[in-house]
């Protein structure tokens, strides 16, 4: 391995987050290496949405810090203080981790090869014609080329979450996080999306994935984790989280999802 | 519920007598209330039309002769060249506000927030007297500091021409409008849209423009639409600062010939063509936006 490979892409030390009185990450440690699917098990409301979503910035967090390939989304580490970084630097930043929604969020008034370029064209100012090439490239590897000129709301909600994937990687991210993909997807839909984010895992992407599905991270995930209230509870290879939980709330859990 | 012969309610059908029924229209009902109100609107629709006939005052010649007069269809340019142009300076500052509103920094907020309090709070004639005195309030313009001496400084009659102060008066009252409209059309896109286009690194100015604005027109543009028709005939208080528009045109031959009622029609009649042209034009464009809305929507 290079020097490059072994810098790990995710390292969280001490996350803390509340919101109003309630506090939602009760200091969470958590280190991603590249290459490593993560998977974040756990009830709704035990946080794994809301630390997945302090990973890039999109929650500020309160205490503690949170590395992705070594920098500080939100600041930087000026002669031993930490001072708010320019938008223009954190939006940049921003740009390098890929995120893909519940709620897939793509833009209604846009084709779905509009939504891939935008930020190609936008933020990394690649050429109209490059940016298509790729976005078209991307949209065929997700099975969708035949639905470049589609409009969002012409599309199941499977089609629509394969093109936001395609579109987060349109960014050529080093780190992918998806926040419950499959949850607000109709059962039969579920498989498409699956199968898209583990072509992604097996070429070798940094994921971490906040999921209900056992039998994805069982099968795909290098680390499951399960968090409580919070906290990290149980954290190890999926077959021994999964199969084998050594805490009493993962069992009580697992069994009411699997 | 009152009960009478008529009363069916507890009858039960069998259904093999309805399926070789032909007509599956039910037969309408009518009742004497439809046809007590439709005969009443007749008789004062009718009463309405012998009115305008047979009163010679309404001088119907005299408006034959003024309606397509040199000066009244000046005063219709005069008209929509002040709509144009304050709904331009309403929409441009209304967007500004709109986006001062929802800044992050308090004290935009709280300066769109005082701005539109007062433009809203105070009446549109009050506004246009004030801009068409505002020479008496600063005789001169120019940068310098408040209660100090000028670094230079313009006439503010020369600087501020009447026609520019109607134009500011009713267009900064309108921005006060277009705000609250723009405002709400932000609020109508859902946060996941902004979400997303933060995640991709678009920050705040590139979301706007290419995610957020653009499906917000949907929402902003048919209430703009209205603000255009109320604004055509809004700018008729321009008369009080003597601006030369279509009403105080015909104002200006009344007062020659004292034919105020036919010269009030024929400013009426005007008016009212423009406005229907604008409805219809407005009619237009929300059938063209509810396509899109429909090819386009998400799920």
């Amino acid at each position: 391995m290079t020097a490059i490979a072994t810098r790990p892409v995710v390292q969280a030390h001490d996350v803390h987050k509340s919101f109003g009185a309630v506090e939602v990450l009760k200091g969470i440690d958590l280190t991603v290496q590249r290459g490593e699917v993560v998977c974040l098990l756990g009830a709704s409301g035990s946080g794994k949405s809301t630390f997945l979503r302090c990973i890039n910035h999109l929650e500020t967090v309160d205490r503690g810090f949170i590395l992705v390939d070594g920098q500080l989304v939100g600041s930087d580490l000026v002669r031993g203080h930490l001072r708010e970084a320019r938008p223009s630097v954190v939006a940049e930043r921003k740009s390098r981790i890929g995120m893909v929604f519940q709620q897939f969020n793509l833009f209604g008034h846009m084709t779905v090869l509009q939504n891939v370029i935008l930020a190609p064209m936008r933020v990394k100012k690649e050429s109209r014609a490059h940016a298509v090439e790729r976005g078209i490239a991307l949209l065929e590897r997700v099975g969708l080329g035949g639905k470049k000129d589609s409009y969002p709301g012409h599309l199941s909600g499977g089609q629509q979450q394969r093109v936001a994937i395609a579109r987060a990687l349109a960014m050529e991210p080093t780190l992918m996080l998806f926040d419950e993909p499959t949850s607000a997807l109709d059962p039969e839909l579920v498989g498409e999306v699956l199968d898209v984010m583990r072509d992604l895992a097996a070429s070798g992407m940094t994921m971490v994935v906040v999921t209900h599905e056992m039998g994805f991270a069982r099968q795909v995930a290098s680390t499951a984790i399960f968090l409580s209230e919070g906290r990290i509870i149980e954290q190890g290879p999926p077959e021994q989280v999964i199969d084998a939980p050594s805490h009493e709330r993962t069992r009580s859990f697992l069994a009411k999802v699997l | 519920m009152k009960v009478s012969s008529d009363d069916r309610s507890h009858d039960r059908i069998d259904l093999a007598d309805l399926v070789d029924i032909a007509d599956h229209e039910p037969v309408r009902r009518h009742t004497a209330g439809r046809a007590v109100s439709g005969a009443a609107i007749l008789v004062l629709a009718a009463f309405a039309v012998a009115v305008l006939v047979t009163n010679p005052r309404f001088d119907w010649p005299t408006v034959g002769r003024y309606l397509f007069d040199v000066g009244v269809l000046k005063g219709i340019v005069v008209t929509l060249e002040l709509t144009l142009y304050a709904m331009v300076v309403g929409i441009l500052f209304g967007i500004v506000l709109a986006l001062l509103r929802g800044s992050g920094n308090p004290l935009s907020r709280w300066a769109a927030a005082v701005y539109i309090w007062f433009f809203r709070g105070t009446p549109l004639l009050v506004q246009v007297l004030f801009w068409g005195f505002a020479a008496s309030l600063f005789p001169r313009i120019g940068p310098g500091i408040p209660g100090g001496p000028f670094l230079f400084s313009w006439d503010t009659n020369t600087l501020i021409p009447i026609f520019a102060a109607a134009v500011l008066g009713l267009g900064l009252n309108e921005a006060a409008y277009v705000a609250e409209i723009v405002r709400g059309g932000l609020l109508s896109v859902p946060l996941g849209q902004s979400e997303a286009a933060d995640a991709l690194g678009l920050g705040r100015l590139r979301t706007l423009r290419f995610v957020v604005l653009p499906q917000a027109m949907r929402t902003i543009i048919p209430p703009i639409g209205n603000q255009f028709i109320s604004m055509l005939k809004m700018t008729s208080v321009v008369l009080v600062i003597g601006v030369a528009d279509l009403l105080d045109s015909v104002t200006e031959i009344y007062s020659r010939n004292y034919r105020q009622i036919p010269l009030l029609i024929v400013a009426s009649i005007w008016y009212l063509v423009m406005t229907t042209l604008l409805t219809l034009a407005q009619a237009r464009l929300e059938k063209r936006l509810g396509r899109s809305l429909r090819s386009r929507g998400t799920r």
